[in-house]
């Protein structure tokens, strides 16, 4: 081993730190006044956040959207993930082909198709924010395909399901009492995903004419540009909040449990 | 509630075309441990995986104290089932993966602890009872998984090879310890494994099995000393397989110059065959004009194996008294010397 590599890999590093990082320390900056130069710095730009107008309302549609968009795919998607892990293991390409297909067709056609396909629903859908879970959803597929597929490789899972049911678990209740806690990080990184994509997402919302949070900081941009900066923010550290939270939530489990690990006795395993 | 038995008839699977099993009739006594024994791809695992209800069967019944329970989900079968590895559930530790069936049956916490504990004890790991699986050893693991079986009082256990990834020492201790703990609570079990040892030393009754279909059922002693096909015969133990003459009448075959009878005689044609002879049923007799040449002598304790060599380079082996061997070394030369007592034959 040389001292080059991880000279290296400190430089390819900071680069990568600095192309991050420098437009965000900039925007903070800007959203605390720091570009003017007259002033010091101020929190006044984020509290006018809060009182513009629509502010408040618009943030809550969309974190209502990304909450419902989460359930709704982790009810889908779960009991279908492992479903297709224990019993269909052949159709897993097709299923993640399918998965996929959000990534390479145009948002525009996928807001047409899905008001398409929803076009009898009664209007309370499809002319509210219900439309966009379901865009949503769709649009989330392929990170939720992803992350559940990964946890499900990593455990025995038929042999988990197997013991489950001999031992008197139906169904439903293996799923959520054997499976559930096991791929519970996979689980969390699916939902923090969609939540992100829900939060974030404009292009759709703009054009089926609704009303969310990135849609509002568009509008409210066009008049004042440090209400769009700050907003982006805001929606940057609420996402990053939730990645965190779930982060500790994972973590917080392994720390519950006694350390013995390091002393562990002669494993008799060979696999 | 006393033990049920538990009965295969005309038990039928295939996979893909591929028939796993093939009219399999089997029947274990209540109380008792028949192991499955056969090499792999024999259908063993997925007989016992359709007594447990884990797979279907084509064609036939699995009875439970007499009762078809083709219709009972594998939940409902109140069979016990220890896998082979890897089955415990790592969001749990050792005593709730023990009390999760009683957590299915409904019991409360406080009364489930309590049996988990006693099960645990049961198995001798009171003291981890708090361990997740990946801070316990595979032995440990798989006890946790027996106790995890036998919580629920099940009418039937059932284990699929649940010693084969462990090593050799916590191998053979585990396996006593299952039988002695299936003995005293008088369990009805199947047990599935490829090791003849394994299946010798704990059953009360060895089913010996080759692609799907039963070879021989039969206490461990008879399927030993008295195999009811050649397939059983070089399957379990070690065997001779020497060259002889079969009488046109099938009655006696003629062997390294002697004759002797032929079990089931008659049953097939005279001419060459190969005949099945145990180690411990030959002896090597020194002499300078003996049909054989000591090759290899390999201390095993009380006993020794030898290796001798007829002319035609079929090699002959021997279990005797070490006591005994001294003078059967390589290079000496031999007359070997058979039991009187009836062999069988297979093809060449």
């Amino acid at each position: 081993m040389t001292s080059r590599l991880p000279v290296g890999r400190a430089v390819v590093l900071v680069m990568f730190a600095a192309y991050f990082l420098v437009p965000l320390y900039a925007a903070v900056d800007f959203t605390l006044g720091g570009s003017r130069r007259n002033m010091g710095h101020t929190l006044s730009i984020w509290t006018g956040l809060i009182h513009q107008d629509g502010f408040t309302e618009n943030l809550m549609t969309s974190l209502k959207i990304a909450a419902v968009t989460v359930v709704l795919l982790l009810v889908l998607m779960v009991p279908t993930m492992a479903w297709l892990h224990l019993r269909l293991p052949r159709m897993r390409r097709l299923v993640e082909g399918i998965c996929l297909l959000p990534m390479a067709i145009p948002a525009v056609v996928i807001a047409n198709g899905i008001l398409g396909a929803f076009k009898s629903w009664p209007e309370a859908i499809t002319g509210s924010w219900w439309i966009l879970v379901f865009e949503y959803v769709v649009l989330a597929l392929p990170f939720t395909y992803r992350s559940l597929d990964a946890g499900l490789s990593a455990i025995p899972l038929a042999t988990m399901v197997e013991a489950a049911r001999s031992l008197g678990a139906s169904w439903p209740v293996a799923l959520w009492r054997v499976v559930v806690p096991n791929i519970r990080t996979a689980i969390a990184s699916a939902g923090i995903l969609g939540a992100a994509l829900a939060l974030g997402e404009f292009t759709i919302a703009h054009l089926l004419l609704l009303d969310t949070f990135p849609v509002w900081t568009d509008q409210a941009g066009q008049q004042d540009g440090e209400v769009a900066i700050t907003a982006a923010m805001l929606i940057l550290f609420l996402s990053w909040l939730l990645l965190m939270l779930v982060s500790h939530l994972g973590r917080g489990r392994k720390a519950k449990k006694p350390e013995t690990s390091g002393k562990k006795q002669k494993v008799g395993t060979g696999r | 509630m006393s033990a049920p038995s538990v009965e295969l008839v005309d038990l039928s699977r295939s996979f893909g075309g591929v028939a796993a099993l093939d009219g399999l009739d089997l029947t274990v006594a209540p109380g008792t441990l028949t192991c499955l024994l056969g090499p792999s791809g024999c259908g063993k695992t997925t007989a016992l995986r359709i007594i447990a209800g884990l797979e279907h069967s084509d064609r036939g019944e699995v009875r439970v104290g007499g009762q078809d329970v083709a219709r009972v989900p594998a939940n409902k079968r109140d069979m016990g089932m220890v896998f082979q590895s890897y089955s415990l559930f790592p969001n749990l530790n050792a005593l709730d993966n023990v009390a999760f069936g009683l957590r299915m049956r409904g019991w409360n916490g406080a009364r489930r602890r309590t049996r988990a504990g006693e099960l645990l004890e049961l198995v001798g790991l009171s003291a981890h009872a708090e361990k997740y699986t990946h801070q316990m050893s595979g032995g440990q693991q798989q006890r946790v998984a027996l106790a995890r079986a036998l919580a629920v009082e099940p009418r039937v256990l059932l284990l699929d090879e649940p010693l084969s990834a462990l090593d050799a020492v916590v191998r053979v201790q585990l396996r006593e310890e299952i039988r002695a703990l299936q003995t005293r609570l008088g369990i009805t079990t199947v047990f599935v494994t490829h090791d003849q040892e394994e299946a010798l030393s704990i059953s009360d009754q060895v089913a010996v099995m080759r692609a799907g279909r039963l070879e021989q059922c039969a206490a461990p002693a008879e399927v030993y000393a008295d195999p009811a096909t050649s397939f059983v015969a070089e399957f379990i133990g070690t065997m001779n397989r020497l060259p002889g003459t079969l009488s046109a009448d099938g009655a006696t075959v003629e062997v390294v110059g002697r004759r002797l009878k032929v079990r089931d005689g008659g049953s097939r044609p005279g001419g060459e065959v190969a005949v099945l002879i145990r180690p411990e049923a030959v002896r090597f007799e020194v002499s300078e004009t003996g049909a054989a040449t000591v090759r290899q002598a390999g201390f095993r304790g009380p006993i020794t194996r030898v290796t001798a060599v007829l002319e035609d380079g079929t090699e002959v082996l021997s279990d005797v008294p070490s006591a005994g061997a001294a003078e059967l070394v390589p290079g000496r030369r031999a007359d070997v010397v058979l039991e009187e007592a009836p062999v069988l034959v297979a093809d060449r």
